[in-house]
């Protein structure tokens, strides 16, 4: 066992053998819309596509909870601010037509100032008390949404906004297929390479944050916020940027949202999907940017996968017992609650949790615990 | 008749209800810190099941009385209720007691998920109505109606408080819950049954959440498999208003939450000039709760603020 382990340290540090995965993944990246539409048809790609702007929205959610430490139960209020800033001005309903690139950054902003508006407030707000009041700011979103139709009619109010414009660069339509050196590609592939490509760059930034001075910064600031501010951190701008940060991304998913689905209403941004954004980031490993992606992508996939329960069931009962779509989120549900018993710091936890919760985690506890006390 | 008057009842109604749930969020949390994400769905299933009960007492013909059955259905409740507190606690987060808060909290969502689903699959997406067994009687008090089941409501809530409270500060159970809530390992030091008290403190909890859960479909009429989740959401927020971890600041912010929903539902049209209508209730409630947090971040009785996150 050891010597495949060194020889598995040794072969990660080989320069070439890296770059033989890297140029491997990105083939296999590049290849998936084709491989899954042909294994399990163009449903698949879809969920392809969504299953990427998950990757993004939970990336944006680790800057917030896994690199900074707030717990935000609202974060679904920026996807919905991206995604309405893009349905109403590109859409029939207002019967305006902004061109693609510059809806995407108006989208980005707005959310990004909506994240500050948030943030202010709450500075002085820790742990739970931060959770019920982004849970709140998430409501009160959505309210919103869902009654600005009268007196003036600005949201449309429950029915939302529909026939929003597909993206389009020029007259090149994500929407419509093209061809390509004799290669057919539906508008669905086309939004993947779109998606891929951001979440591509939105991965780059993260990884970059992570190590620089802002991202110490916020692991400082989650780990003792005051001990962060005596040593000299403005702990005030650092936690605002986060939100900024986090809710830009979100903002960005919600525009490329809008555009690929061609519909939104109210509905697509309850809590419900603030909280499965959490569990993503939580299961697959807080502040580690691969466990991040293996908990987005897990936690989309997952429950589409338990569309085939009924075939299952005809396949062991000869007939269906109970209606699949009834008990996938049981199944989702329980899922949850065993990786968690089981993996209490996530699938693929980031290298200081891992630590944290090495053999001599209870030690550091019993310490912290007393230090506590001492303070008391 | 006078709207204030009328709307303040209806506020005291409600928020006794809310009181009751947040409760079970305010106890739970003041002993693991953890938010008790399930605890909707408690209230919900004692709904659920107390109709389940009055439904097949009232068709088969038992020639009981109308009260008998209700209470019956209402002590089937109870007590299915108390063994799901107890359970939910044993499976979900016992085995997740020394880890960190977020993992319990994913393992609490999941079991609302859980249990949401399987009420959906035990009694149906459609809404279950609470059946005519209560003859309703409305008084006249200054000019407003009230009903005798909204006085047996308020009743009844204040009965359940006014027993916590006895039971938290003058009973021997009582102290080792407050001991345990101040230092676990200390309480477990001085002899104390830490992970008994735990329990208990779930039973109790959703003995509270079922009582709450009748009294919302008999005052609304109707229980839904999905009611559990704003219902618990309202609660948490009464809790956390009140400063969570404090027994007496849940009921607090239960009543007081109640009240400003009402009245704020009440007039919010007249004071907007009509722009905004009475659908902007859970955002009067929620913008109520960031503005209290943010002037008092522990919430109005509460001392501490949590350090961790």
């Amino acid at each position: 066992m050891t010597s495949l382990s060194q020889r598995w340290q040794q072969w990660r540090h080989d320069r070439r053998a890296v770059w033989l995965v890297y140029i491997a993944l990105a083939m296999l990246l590049a290849a998936l819309p084709f491989l899954t539409g042909a294994a399990l048809g163009r449903g698949w790609v879809r969920i392809l596509d969504f299953t990427l702007l998950y990757v993004m929205l939970a990336l944006g959610l680790n800057i917030v909870v896994g690199y900074a430490g707030l717990l935000d139960l609202g974060y679904i209020a920026f996807y919905a601010v991206g995604a309405y800033m893009y349905a109403l001005l590109a859409s029939p309903h207002f019967d305006l037509h902004l061109p693609f690139w510059a809806l995407l950054p108006l989208g980005a902003g707005l959310a990004g100032i909506f994240g500050i508006l948030l943030g202010a407030p709450t500075l002085r707000l820790r742990g739970d008390y931060l959770a019920i009041v982004t849970l709140g700011f998430g409501e009160i979103i959505r309210i919103f949404l869902n009654n600005l139709n009268a007196p003036v009619n600005i949201t449309n109010g429950p029915q939302g906004v529909n026939l929003i414009d597909p993206v389009a660069f020029g007259g090149f339509s994500l929407s419509q297929p093209h061809e390509f050196f004799g290669v057919r590609f539906p508008g669905l592939y086309a939004y993947y390479y779109l998606f891929l490509a951001l979440a591509l760059l939105m991965i780059f930034v993260s990884l970059r944050l992570q190590n620089s001075r802002i991202g110490r910064a916020w692991v400082a600031i989650r780990e003792d916020e005051v001990a962060a501010e005596a040593m000299g951190i403005n702990t005030r701008n650092i936690k605002l940027l986060a939100f900024a940060m986090g809710a830009t991304f979100a903002g960005i998913s919600g525009g490329l949202f809008a555009g690929f689905q061609g519909f939104i209403s109210p509905e697509s941004f309850n809590l419900f999907e603030s909280i499965i954004i959490l569990c993503m980031i939580v299961l697959g490993g807080m502040g580690n940017i691969p466990g991040v992606i293996l908990g987005a992508v897990l936690l989309t996939v997952f429950p589409e996968a338990l569309r085939y329960l009924g075939e299952l069931q005809h396949y062991l009962f000869g007939r269906i017992l109970v209606d699949p779509s009834d008990l996938r989120m049981l199944i989702f549900g329980l899922a949850l609650i065993l990786i968690m018993i089981f993996r209490p710091a996530g699938l693929l936890p980031s290298v200081r949790r891992r630590r944290e919760f090495g053999s001599d985690a209870s030690v550091l506890a019993q310490e912290q615990a007393s230090l506590y006390d001492t303070q008391r | 008749m006078d709207i204030l008057t009328q709307q303040l009842i209806n506020g005291l109604v409600l928020g006794s209800i809310y009181a009751l749930v947040a409760l079970g969020y305010t106890m739970v949390y003041g002993i693991l810190e953890l938010i008790n994400f399930a605890h909707g769905e408690v209230t919900m299933f004692g709904a659920m099941i107390c109709l389940a009960v009055i439904g097949a007492l009232a068709g088969s013909g038992t020639g009981l009385n109308g009260g008998t059955i209700v209470l019956l259905g209402l002590l089937a409740a109870i007590a299915v209720c108390m063994a799901m507190g107890f359970l939910i606690e044993r499976i979900a987060y016992r085995p997740l007691r020394r880890a960190p808060r977020l993992a319990a909290l994913i393992t609490a969502i999941g079991m609302s998920i859980v249990l949401q689903n399987l009420a959906m699959l035990i009694w149906g997406r459609q809404y279950i109505t609470f059946p005519p067994l209560l003859p309703l009687v409305r008084y006249e008090l200054a000019g407003a109606v009230i009903t005798n089941l909204q006085i047996f409501i308020m009743m009844l809530s204040c009965l359940l408080m006014i027993g916590l409270l006895m039971l938290v500060h003058k009973t021997r159970l009582g102290r080792a819950m407050r001991a345990t809530a101040q230092a676990q390992d200390i309480a477990g030091l001085m002899g104390i049954n830490t992970n008994t008290i735990i329990s208990v403190t779930f039973v109790i909890g959703a003995a509270l959440a079922a009582v709450a859960g009748v009294m919302v479909s008999a005052y609304y009429g109707l229980a839904h498999y999905y009611m559990g989740f704003m219902l618990g959401l309202k609660a948490f927020t009464a809790a956390v208003l009140g400063g969570i971890g404090n027994i007496a600041g849940a009921m607090l912010g239960g009543l007081l939450l109640g009240v400003i929903e009402s009245l704020g539902a009440g007039y919010i049209g007249d004071l907007t000039g009509g722009f905004l209508g009475s659908n902007y209730q859970d955002v009067f409630a929620f913008f109520v709760l960031i503005l209290v947090l943010i002037v008092r971040p522990s919430g109005l009785l509460g001392e501490r603020v949590a350090e961790r996150a």
